[in-house]
């Protein structure tokens, strides 16, 4: 009797710590788990957006960042999102919470464009 | 680049005006605007003559007039291609006020801001107030019109305007009608005027006798000049086939940060140099970015285009001269002064 207790809360202690961890460390070890899907980058770069189409997963955040002298937007086709004009060196970022495909264009320069693909 | 897409370039420069203009004539053509050109329209035939020679001094005479053409001064702009915007806009005013002929106004072709900054417009306001010409007739660029639907140009800029800016006015005989095709821009497309402007510019030219000169002038070319970067209006072709009865037509663009001419028919499309800073020739580059020149030689792409009326010779005719004259500095700027177009 005495020695099954003592068995018991000898298992037990290391168990609940053990619970313990899981549960704080869960979220940093989802993370680990997909490094690259949680962020993607498009270099606006002489006139064009690269790479031009990008493919991220649910909730991934796209950051766009102008390396040109000259101000551009990127503006989705469908309206689902749009910076303000972007300046050089200036960044949009913008996070997809739904899979789809979603091109986007600048309005300055209309014949700048590119998709993103949401999976 | 390859050969295939140099091709073409080559191909479009032939076919520019189907007047035997080759490539080589055409950059010879080029050169000129970095020395000054006379175009004279005589009659719907276009001639040009050299700038040396002198244009203006009979104008002023009768219903003859003159009035200048500034584009793309880009206020704001500070990288290398030029980082003081404001001083070549000011080298550019002086150079009106110190033409021969006061100009009667002056048309600005967009572009006057990097950014639709409010302290942008400011400084263009506080500069353009020293031209000798008061009356200024302004189009938005895309960059007039970066924020707040362009509510900021039109509230300087476009008072008693239609829709995104656009408008008429009569002087002298001559009809203008300024076009705005940067606002509402499609994903893909080039320039666009719209349904709505365009239905608005062929019921302003109804009615108006065939022999009424008309001067078109907006932002960015109404010709394509070279699609993939842009160079041109989706819609331009509809707005053309309004003018096609009058026996004069001129149509002055910016955007493209450099002389460009073509004739059809009885209209001649003029492209002004920038007040701010190059851009490459179509295809000579990555993309359409600014083209940074060596210090000494900014001031000679940069520039302003004379537009001269003369009613007896039923003419008008554009002069595109530098910042800094021709003779000013060192070599091979007389290239081209002499010689004749079309």
């Amino acid at each position: 009797m005495t020695r099954t207790k003592v068995w018991i809360a000898s298992l037990a202690t290391p168990v609940m710590i053990a619970l313990l961890l899981l549960l704080a460390g869960s979220p940093s070890v989802r993370a680990a788990d997909q490094p690259a899907a949680a962020k993607a980058e498009v270099k606006i770069d002489n006139f064009s957006f690269g790479p031009q189409t990008v493919t991220v997963p649910v909730g991934a955040t796209v950051t766009w960042i102008n390396r040109d002298d000259i101000p551009h937007t990127v503006v989705s086709t469908d309206g689902v999102f749009k910076s303000k004009v972007r300046d050089t060196d200036e960044t949009f970022s913008y996070t997809f919470t739904k899979a789809g495909t979603y091109p986007y264009f600048c309005s300055v320069h209309p014949k700048m464009t590119g998709k993103v693909v949401v999976q | 680049m390859p050969d295939k897409k140099q091709d073409l370039i080559d191909q479009r420069l032939q076919d520019l005006n189907n007047d035997g203009v080759d490539r080589r004539g055409f950059l010879k053509c080029m050169a000129w605007a970095g020395t000054g050109l006379v175009w004279t329209m005589s009659g719907g035939i276009p001639v040009s003559r050299a700038f040396a020679k002198g244009y203006g001094k009979d104008a002023g005479k009768g219903g003859d007039f003159s009035f200048v053409q500034i584009s793309d001064s880009h206020i704001g702009f500070n990288k290398p291609a030029n980082p003081d915007v404001t001083a070549t806009l000011q080298t550019a005013i002086n150079k009106i006020n110190a033409m021969p002929h006061k100009p009667d106004f002056i048309i600005h072709t967009g572009d006057l801001s990097q950014l639709s900054k409010p302290s942008e417009f400011d400084t263009l306001d506080q500069a353009l107030k020293g031209a000798s010409a008061k009356q200024i007739y302004f189009v938005p660029g895309e960059h007039d019109m970066l924020s707040d639907n362009g509510e900021q140009y039109l509230e300087r800029y476009g008072k008693g305007t239609k829709g995104s800016g656009w408008y008429s006015f009569d002087h002298k005989g001559v009809h203008f009608v300024g076009l705005v095709n940067v606002a509402n821009l499609k994903a893909g497309g080039m320039g666009s005027l719209g349904h709505d402007q365009l239905e608005w510019f062929e019921a302003d030219l109804k009615g108006r006798s065939a022999s009424t000169p008309i001067v078109l002038f907006a932002h960015i070319p109404l010709w394509t000049i070279y699609p993939d970067w842009g160079w041109g209006t989706d819609d331009s072709e509809q707005a053309l086939s309004y003018v096609k009865r009058f026996g004069s037509v001129t149509v002055l663009n910016g955007h493209i940060h450099q002389v460009m001419q073509k004739v059809e028919g009885k209209v001649s499309f003029h492209t002004a140099m920038s007040t701010a800073f190059p851009q490459p020739a179509p295809g000579k580059a990555p993309s359409a970015g600014p083209m940074k020149v060596p210090a000494d030689q900014l001031q000679r792409v940069l520039g302003v285009s004379d537009v001269n009326y003369v009613v007896s010779g039923r003419s008008l005719a554009i002069v595109d001269s530098p910042l800094v004259d021709s003779g000013s500095s060192a070599s091979g700027e007389s290239v081209g002064v002499d010689s004749t177009l079309g």
